[in-house]
Order: C-alpha cells, then sequence, then structure tokens
C-alpha cells in the first residue's frame, strides 16, 4: 500500500527548533524596547513630577494616546504611515519604536510615582548634606523610589513582553508568528500552541522569580 | 558667625518671618522655642538657603546665602542640619548612610568616607550598628544615625528642627545627650527645641519666637526666670 502523501506533515525536532529561535526573537524585540522604553519613560516621568506646566500640557496627552490606542492598531498605522514620511523601517524596527513608546508611555506614569513615593522632608534632608539637584536625585531619589515602583515596573516588562506578540501581525517571525506558520503547515494547533505558551512561560517565570527574590532582599 | 539681618520670609501671602535680626557666635549653643506655627523651622531653613527669601540677609562666616553667586551645595556642607523626621536613606546600611555625602559631595575616596563614617557612628553611639540598615534601628539610633551624617561633612554649625519632637518618650534621653556631647565639644548649634529642660541645661541663650517675630532673646536664666515678653511668660506657662 502507498503512504499517503500529504501537504500536512507533522511536528517535527526541527519544528522545535524554530519556534526557539522565534522565542529568542520575542525576547530580543522585548528587551530592546522595554530598555529603550524604560530609559524614555523615566525621563517623562521626571518631566511630569517636575510638572512644568508647558511640558505637562504637550507630554500628558501624548502619552495617554498611546496608553489608550490599542498597540495593534499603533503598530499597523505607524508601519503603513511611516513611509509616507520618508521613514522606511522593516517590521522589527517598527515593534521597536512602537513597543518603546508605548513602554515610556506605561513606564512614565510609574516612575512619576515612584519620585513621588519619596517625600519632600528626604530630599530637604539630602540637599542639606550638601548634594545637588542631580546627586539628590541619582543617589537618593531612583534608589528609594525606583525599589517602591519595581514590582509595578516588572508587571509593565512582562506586559510589554506578552504584548509583543502583536509584532506579528506587521510579519515579523517571534513566538506568534512562527506558531502560526507551523499550524498552517501541520494543522495541531493545540500542540503548537501550548508549546509557544510554554516558552512565552520559559521568558516570563524567571523574570518574576528574580524580582521576587530582590524584593525579598530589599524588604529586610 | 552665622548673622541674620532684618530677615522677611513670606509663603505667597503669609507672612512668615517679620524682620529678624539675629547673631550667632561661633561656640554658641542657641535654642529657640515658641508656639507651633511661629517660624521656628523656617528660621533654620532660610539658614541653610532650603528656602528662598524676599528681604534681608543671612550671612555665615561672611559669605552671603541668599547672594545670586553663592556655592549653596558647600555652603551647606558648613550647615549640618537635623530634622524631626530622621530621614534616614533605607536602602543604605548605616555606615554607607553616612559615608554617601563625604563621597559624592567631598570626593572623598572610598576608604576615606568609609573611615570618616565610621568615626561619626562611633562618636554618636552606633559603633556596634555599622552594617545594620536603618529599618533595624529604633527611632532614636536613626536620629543620631541622622547626627552622624550631618557631622561626618564636618560642619562648624549645626541646626536641629526639633530633633526629639517625633520619638517614643524613652527615646528622647539619648538623643538628647548626644546633642548635649556636641556641645561641650563646643560646636556652634542652633536647636529649635521643646525640651525646656534642654534649653536651659545646655543652652547659652535661649530665643522666644511668636508668630514671625522674636520676642525675647536672652540667657537662659533670664527667659525662663524672669520674661519680658507676656507672650513668652504664657508660652511656658502652658509647655510646663
Ligand atoms: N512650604 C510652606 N508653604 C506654605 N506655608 C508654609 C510652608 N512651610 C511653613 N508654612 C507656614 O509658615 C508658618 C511657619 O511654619 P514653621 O516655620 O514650620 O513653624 P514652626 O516650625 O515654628 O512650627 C506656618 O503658618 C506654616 O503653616
Ligand atoms: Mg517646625
Amino acid at each position: 500500500m502507498e503512504p499517503t502523501v500529504s501537504f500536512f506533515s507533522g511536528f517535527n525536532v526541527n519544528d522545535l527548533w524554530f519556534l526557539g529561535e522565534a522565542a529568542l526573537r520575542t525576547l530580543w524585540i522585548s528587551m530592546l524596547s522595554i530598555s529603550i522604553g524604560t530609559v524614555l519613560g523615566v525621563v517623562c516621568g521626571w518631566i511630569l513630577y517636575e510638572g512644568k506646566l508647558a511640558a505637562t500640557l504637550t507630554l500628558a496627552p501624548f502619552l495617554d494616546i498611546f496608553r489608550s490606542v490599542p498597540l495593534i492598531i499603533q503598530l499597523v498605522l505607524f508601519y503603513n504611515f511611516a513611509p509616507i514620511v520618508g521613514l522606511n523601517l522593516d517590521p522589527f524596527a517598527s515593534g521597536v519604536v512602537i513597543l518603546s513608546i508605548y513602554t515610556a508611555a506605561l513606564v512614565a506614569n510609574v516612575a512619576r510615582g515612584g519620585i513621588e513615593a519619596v517625600g519632600a522632608p528626604m530630599r530637604r534632608a539630602a540637599r542639606s548634606l550638601g548634594m545637588t539637584y542631580w546627586q539628590d536625585l541619582r543617589y537618593v531619589v531612583f534608589p528609594i523610589g525606583g525599589r517602591a515602583v519595581f514590582p509595578a515596573w516588572v508587571g509593565v516588562a512582562l506586559g510589554v513582553m506578552k504584548d509583543s506578540a502583536l509584532v506579528s501581525v506587521l510579519g515579523y517571525v517571534e513566538l506568534l508568528k512562527a506558531s502560526q506558520i507551523l499550524i498552517t503547515r501541520t494543522q495541531e494547533p493545540f500542540l503548537i500552541l501550548s508549546i509557544a505558551g510554554a516558552f512565552y512561560f520559559a521568558l516570563s517565570y524567571p523574570i518574576s522569580r528574580y524580582s521576587a527574590s530582590l524584593e525579598r532582599r530589599w524588604a529586610q | 558667625m552665622i548673622e541674620i539681618r532684618d530677615l522677611h520670609k513670606y509663603f505667597g501671602a503669609l507672612h512668615v518671618l517679620k524682620g529678624i535680626d539675629l547673631d550667632v557666635q561661633n561656640g554658641e549653643v542657641l535654642s529657640v522655642i515658641g508656639a507651633s506655627g511661629s517660624g521656628k523651622s523656617t528660621l533654620l531653613y532660610c539658614i541653610n538657603g532650603l528656602e528662598p527669601i524676599q528681604q534681608g540677609s543671612v550671612i555665615v562666616d561672611d559669605t552671603d546665602v541668599h547672594a545670586k553667586g553663592t556655592d549653596i551645595n558647600k555652603l551647606r556642607t558648613k550647615l549640618g542640619m537635623v530634622f524631626q523626621q530622621w530621614n534616614s536613606f533605607p536602602h543604605l546600611t548605616a555606615l554607607e548612610n553616612v559615608a554617601l555625602a563625604p563621597k559624592i559631595v567631598k570626593g572623598k575616596s572610598k576608604a576615606e568616607a568609609r573611615d570618616i563614617a565610621a568615626k561619626q557612628l562611633i562618636h554618636v553611639g552606633l559603633g556596634e550598628k555599622l552594617d545594620v540598615y536603618p529599618s533595624a534601628l529604633s527611632g532614636g539610633q536613626q536620629q543620631r544615625l541622622a547626627i552622624a551624617r550631618a557631622l561626618a561633612m564636618e560642619p562648624e554649625y549645626m541646626l536641629f528642627d526639633e530633633a526629639t519632637s517625633a520619638l517614643d518618650p524613652e527615646l528622647v534621653g539619648e538623643v538628647l545627650d548626644t546633642m548635649r556631647l556636641l556641645a561641650e565639644e563646643g560646636m556652634t548649634m542652633i536647636c529649635v527645641t521643646h525640651e525646656m529642660g534642654f534649653a536651659r541645661d545646655v543652652s547659652d541663650r535661649v530665643a522666644f519666637f511668636h508668630q514671625g517675630v522674636m520676642e525675647e532673646i536672652g540667657p537662659p536664666g533670664q527667659i525662663f526666670g524672669d520674661a519680658q515678653s507676656e507672650h513668652t511668660r504664657k508660652f511656658l506657662a502652658n509647655v510646663r
């Protein structure tokens, strides 16, 4: 009897590699966006905290837009409209730009909360020792406020990592896109989505564990 | 020497200090007493430039605190300040709390800063607590830590703003003892305080503030025994 030749072939070890590589791409685009977004977000949070009228009037609504418009819409709009203003970005770069701004919009509020968590008396004490404004910020406000809002920041970071799946709509082959490709070929959605889910878990679990242990150490 | 001339301070429309004239000589211990809201804390903030002033001047060793060109951060290293709230840096050990400013403000090496910090912590009786985090210290110990932190800058003046007011009664003594020790060592001190015993026993002069005015100043014997101002007598009758 002839074996049935099928266009759909089963899931094999190579596919696992394929998913693994895609998971690394998810990790890479997330790490990059979270890093850039955090730096931008801290600067924005500081501007919001300092509350100079002009900056707040322009920055706050701008950040609100990125916080409230669904990420998938931002991605598609940016990817399709960027070339019109002369920016020819590939899906990866477009994803990094939007994910970074999105992260920054979320981190800005977290960062402002962190600065607010360090009260005026603490800062007066720092300044009374002769610290400059920037030394107070660097050595007192950031470490104390940073610890206070660290759990909130971890929440943002893990969220952005999961949301990076949306960059798949631009055709960037990260974990979700890779799963879709394999599902089309193997017709085994349950197996493949379970594996992809396991990869997402494997990416975020160490981060939550590590941050929990950091928090415990700081709490002593 | 600290010279305060015709100092006026407003918070918006609120006139908080109404023309203060005061000299504090080197080696002198001045206690400042008066009801809450009379402007005592604000006076200290005007002396080390934490608050701007609207009229008059504060001169510390020939430097005008509020002049445009004054390096206020440098000047503040001369003026240690201890607050009602002790404000320990919670992320640093006792030693690191004290060593931080010498390192970053004065540019001392790590080893030098640690030596200075250890010396000052021993000075205030916290020699056993060098590597302990503030959360493991009592309020009294944290306040002494704050004193050591200020002393590590090798200030020539110390400003105390109700350093014992936030403490549990049984912890007040150890902080007052530390302040007494500094006074005996010849430190120039301005102490805003509600501890009348301390004001009477330790200070060279006592100043009474009433609604933004320095109503009366003189040796403790005069203020506590023979106050000239009606307000002073009333205030003292109430705190006793
Ligand atoms: N940052 C501020 N803004 C507005 N008003 C203030 C501020 N700080 C103090 N005041 C007001 O100034 C007056 C004097 O305050 P303060 O110097 O703290 O008094 P004291 O230390 O004698 O209790 C009070 O009426 C107080 O409400
Ligand atoms: Mg006060």
